[in-house]
């Protein structure tokens, strides 16, 4: 069991602020984030792009604010679950919270801040029928060990870097036939990603089939075989031991809707009035996740309900603790050993 | 000078919305749907990299020509049909007085409670 102050569902921007707001007050926080790595909206959908907003940085990438949010908390040692959602929250009788992940990890704290943003990220999913009978049957959408598919027969589907990424790095030496499948003649990918296809392709390494796209799959207890519609070639049956459908991934607010919080718009209510609680004690939303009236969902505001919030998880935590508002100009970060 | 134009917008249920939209304010099919608060996500903010404000135009006031990055986007979505343009790439102006589009499906419609 891990034990802290605060429980951060979330390791989007505002979920790390939350660390630093947090340890000026010297709680300890544990982020969990579904993704495999923090930064949130900023990490998985724009990393490149640049921000204008942020008060007193004129332009920064997405990319480079979670890394220097991952600096700027780094004295007060966040712990960190990642690549795990959390599924469940229970209380237990003496006002604390255990909050146990899908691969089974549990986190005790007297506080959460959920700080979901948009929610987990899923896969998105081709409407092929049957498509759940084989899931995990042969079909997959995330690729955790390679080493599984070695020898195998392997249908990619999708356009963009990570279809082309995985199809590269299946076809040399790892499986035994990689066939990708894109619905057009142009890729989303990067050129020279292309272009290193199109060279292992008339190598005989990997099989292109372009304007072509999954129509049906078929099995008895395992898929093995994959029908294909193309544009030049009419109908083709390729024998598959597994189809990888990579088509990126999409938020949905997920087990956050299960957890007995009021929920409007796919977004959790909060009072804004005073400390972003919402109708469960000791229960924080702040960012994206969370809504109220005249919400804006942005990386700012996030901020500004982070660290309202935590001087709330602070008066549960230590309700006849005096605290008062320090500036780190005088007293510097004074981080945790 | 009269900047605000109408817009018909079908949801998925069938249900018209009679839109009064601003060409003054920068704004595209998807804001436009947002900020109604019809059901378009916009999940990457208007850079024709999510298709999840993916439409059908049912009238002719917009070319049914797709920028590069638009087509490559919609050569991985689903539903889509020789009509469909992602609303984001469609920028509000005068000339789209009286234009109907239609909603396409969720795009995260398949991707069920697996998380
Ligand atoms: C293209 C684009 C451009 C943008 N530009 C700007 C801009 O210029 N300025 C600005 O201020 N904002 C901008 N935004 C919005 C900004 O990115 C969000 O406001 C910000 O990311 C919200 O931060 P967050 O930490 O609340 O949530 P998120 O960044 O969404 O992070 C939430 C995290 O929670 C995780 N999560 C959800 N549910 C669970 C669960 N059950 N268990 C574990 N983890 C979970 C998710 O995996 C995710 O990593 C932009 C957004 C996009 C998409
Ligand atoms: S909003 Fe993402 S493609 Fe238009």
């Amino acid at each position: 069991m891990i034990e802290t102050d605060i429980i951060i569902i979330g390791a989007g921007p505002v979920g790390l602020f939350t660390v630093f707001e947090a340890g000026l007050l010297k709680l300890r926080c544990h982020l969990i984030d579904g993704l495999p790595q923090p930064g949130g909206q900023c990490a998985e959908i724009y990393p490149k792009k640049p921000i204008y907003d942020i008060p007193g940085i004129p332009e920064i990438l997405a990319g480079d604010l979670v890394d220097d949010l991952m600096k700027q908390i780094a004295p007060f040692k966040p712990g960190f679950t990642l690549g795990d959602p959390a599924i469940e929250i229970q209380e237990t009788e003496n006002n604390h919270y255990i909050v146990t992940t899908k691969s089974g990890i549990k986190h005790k704290a007297r506080n959460i801040a959920i700080a979901g943003g948009l929610g987990v990220f899923v896969p998105r999913k081709p409407p092929v029928p049957d498509l759940k009978k084989y899931e995990g049957k042969g079909v997959e959408y995330m690729i955790k060990d390679p080493e599984i598919y070695r020898g195998k027969n392997i249908v990619i589907s999708g356009g963009g870097d990570s279809a082309l990424d995985w199809a590269h790095f299946l076809a040399d030496g790892v499986a035994n036939q990689v066939t990708l499948i894109h619905r057009s003649q142009s890729f989303r990918a990067h050129p020279d990603s292309v272009q290193k296809a199109m060279n292992m392709a008339s190598e005989g390494k990997l099989k292109l089939l372009l304007d072509a796209e999954v129509k049906a799959i078929n099995g008895n207890d395992h898929l093995s075989e994959i029908k294909i519609k193309s544009k030049t070639e009419g109908e083709i049956t390729v024998t598959a031991d597994n189809w990888l459908p990579l088509f990126g991934l999409t938020p949905k607010l997920g087990p956050i809707a299960n957890w007995g919080l009021k929920i409007e718009k796919n977004a959790i209510q909060v009072d804004n009035a005073t400390d972003y609680s919402t109708n469960r004690e000791g229960i924080y939303a702040i960012g994206d996740v969370n809504t109220y009236p005249g919400k804006l969902k942005l990386i700012l505001c996030g901020f500004h309900e982070a660290t309202i919030m935590v001087q709330s998880a602070f008066k549960r935590i230590y309700p006849d603790k005096k605290n008062v508002l320090k500036y780190t100009t005088v007293n510097g970060v004074n981080g945790f050993d | 000078m009269e900047t605000i134009i109408n817009i018909t917008v079908v949801d998925r249920e069938g249900t018209e919305h009679k839109l009064e939209a601003p060409t003054d304010m920068n704004m595209n099919m998807m804001e436009l749907c947002k900020s109604y608060e019809l059901p378009v996500a916009g999940t990457c903010g208007g850079m024709a990299m999510c298709a999840s404000c993916q439409i059908y135009v049912l009238t002719n006031h917009v070319p049914l020509i797709r920028s590069e990055d638009e087509q490559a986007m919609l050569d991985e979505a689903w539903h889509v049909e020789d009509n469909s343009r992602l609303g984001c790439q469609i920028q509000l102006t005068k000339k789209l007085d009286g234009l109907k589009v239609e909603l396409a499906p969720y795009v995260e419609e398949e991707s069920d409670d697996d998380w």
